[in-house]
């Protein structure tokens, strides 16, 4: 199954040739350059992983991290960085990122990063799926 | 306000440091556009060996932006360069329309984070004597202050203008102040180049007024 992918970066060129790049490796993606729109789209419709870049103009990816976490806790983000500091790295992954690349990043390190951020994804799915029905089971009784 | 040599140092430094942070992150966002339109091309090869048709116009446009990035970084390295030769002598003769525009160029990620415009005033053509470091200091603190304080307007301009005494390098646009303004740091960084710092509410400016040249 391909992997859907939102990828998240203020620079349209980046955005535009990463996608054409992504997708020639058989995944699904939508792009937004800003992370207002990005929320609206996470919104919409369903995706595994989210590229973020960190620095953007108005909100930024930590923000728009805590976001979407909130929201959709089995989304797995990636952040891009062009300057990853140590402690920039511990507050994401304290918020939940899955993991952080640095720019310029290397599509085929992304790439894997992506595919597992999709079958961790899936895993947290079925996890809840698995859940919900034992709360289901468990309250009628049967 | 003391010239404190000892803390002038220390804020000289982490200026320095918050600079050069920007300017890297700038290079490294433009190397990641050609890094990622070279490996685009890489691609459209790989498939054309493989049968595809290559399209000429996915390649042309894979080349300017790769041109309209190595443009982006030269400009980005030549402000870093002229910020660099800032530390070269302790005092000279400035031109404070140049010394306005490459603060300008150096915060324009940091306008950009506030979704501020930022821009300079008409050129002035005038000159004063001054550590064009400390005056290079000065600017990014009420620069800084500025920007968070923009307000709905959004808008921020860095204009220079000639007086008796010597030079006003006006920041006009401060909508809505956050805090109070000038801090002790931006004080006495303001007092080492012997100008003064003049905050109006009313009038939504914030000016460094400069002398002609040091005193004494």
């Amino acid at each position: 199954m391909a992997e859907k992918v939102l990828l998240v970066d203020d620079e349209t060129d980046f955005l535009e040739a990463l996608s054409q790049r992504m997708e020639a490796r058989g995944m699904n993606v939508s792009t937004s350059s800003n992370a207002a729109e990005a929320l609206k789209k996470v919104q919409e419709e369903g995706f595994d992983a989210i590229v973020l870049d960190l620095q953007m103009p108005g909100m930024d990816g930590i923000e728009a991290l805590k976001m979407i976490k909130k929201e959709n806790p089995e989304i797995q983000i990636i952040l891009l960085t062009g300057h990853a500091t140590v402690e920039k790295g511990i507050e994401a992954m304290k918020l939940g990122a899955m993991d952080f690349v640095e720019k310029p990043s290397d599509i085929e390190t992304l790439t894997e990063k992506i595919k597992k951020a999709q079958a961790k994804k899936i895993v947290l799915v079925e996890k809840r799926t698995e859940e919900k029905l034992k709360d289901i089971l468990g309250n009628k009784g049967w | 306000m003391d010239k404190d040599w000892e803390k002038l140092g220390q804020e000289g430094l982490a200026f320095f440091g918050r600079m050069s942070a920007s300017i890297s992150h700038e290079i490294k966002n433009a190397l990641a556009v050609i890094n990622e339109n070279a490996g685009l091309v890489e691609d459209l090869a790989l498939l054309a060996e493989r049968g595809a048709t290559l399209d000429p116009e996915r390649l042309k446009r894979a080349a300017a932006a790769v041109q309209k990035q190595i443009r982006r970084g030269d400009g980005i390295i030549k402000n870093m360069n002229a910020f660099a030769h800032s530390v070269d002598e302790p005092v000279r003769q400035v031109n404070l329309d140049e010394t306005a525009a490459l603060m300008v160029a150096l915060s324009q990620r940091f306008a950009a984070r506030l979704m501020v415009r930022l821009e300079t005033g008409p050129p002035s053509g005038v000159c004063v004597t001054v550590n064009p470091f400390l005056l290079e200091n000065c600017i990014h603190l009420c620069l800084a202050f500025a920007l968070e304080s923009a307000g709905a307007q959004k808008a921020l301009t860095v204009s220079v203008s000639g007086t008796d005494q010597g030079a006003d390098i006006v920041f006009s646009g401060i909508a809505e102040p956050c805090g109070d303004f000038p801090t002790e740091m931006a004080e006495r960084v303001a007092g080492a180049i012997d100008a003064r710092l003049v905050f109006d509410k009313t009038k939504e400016t914030l000016t460094i007024a400069l002398p002609r040249k040091p005193a004494g």
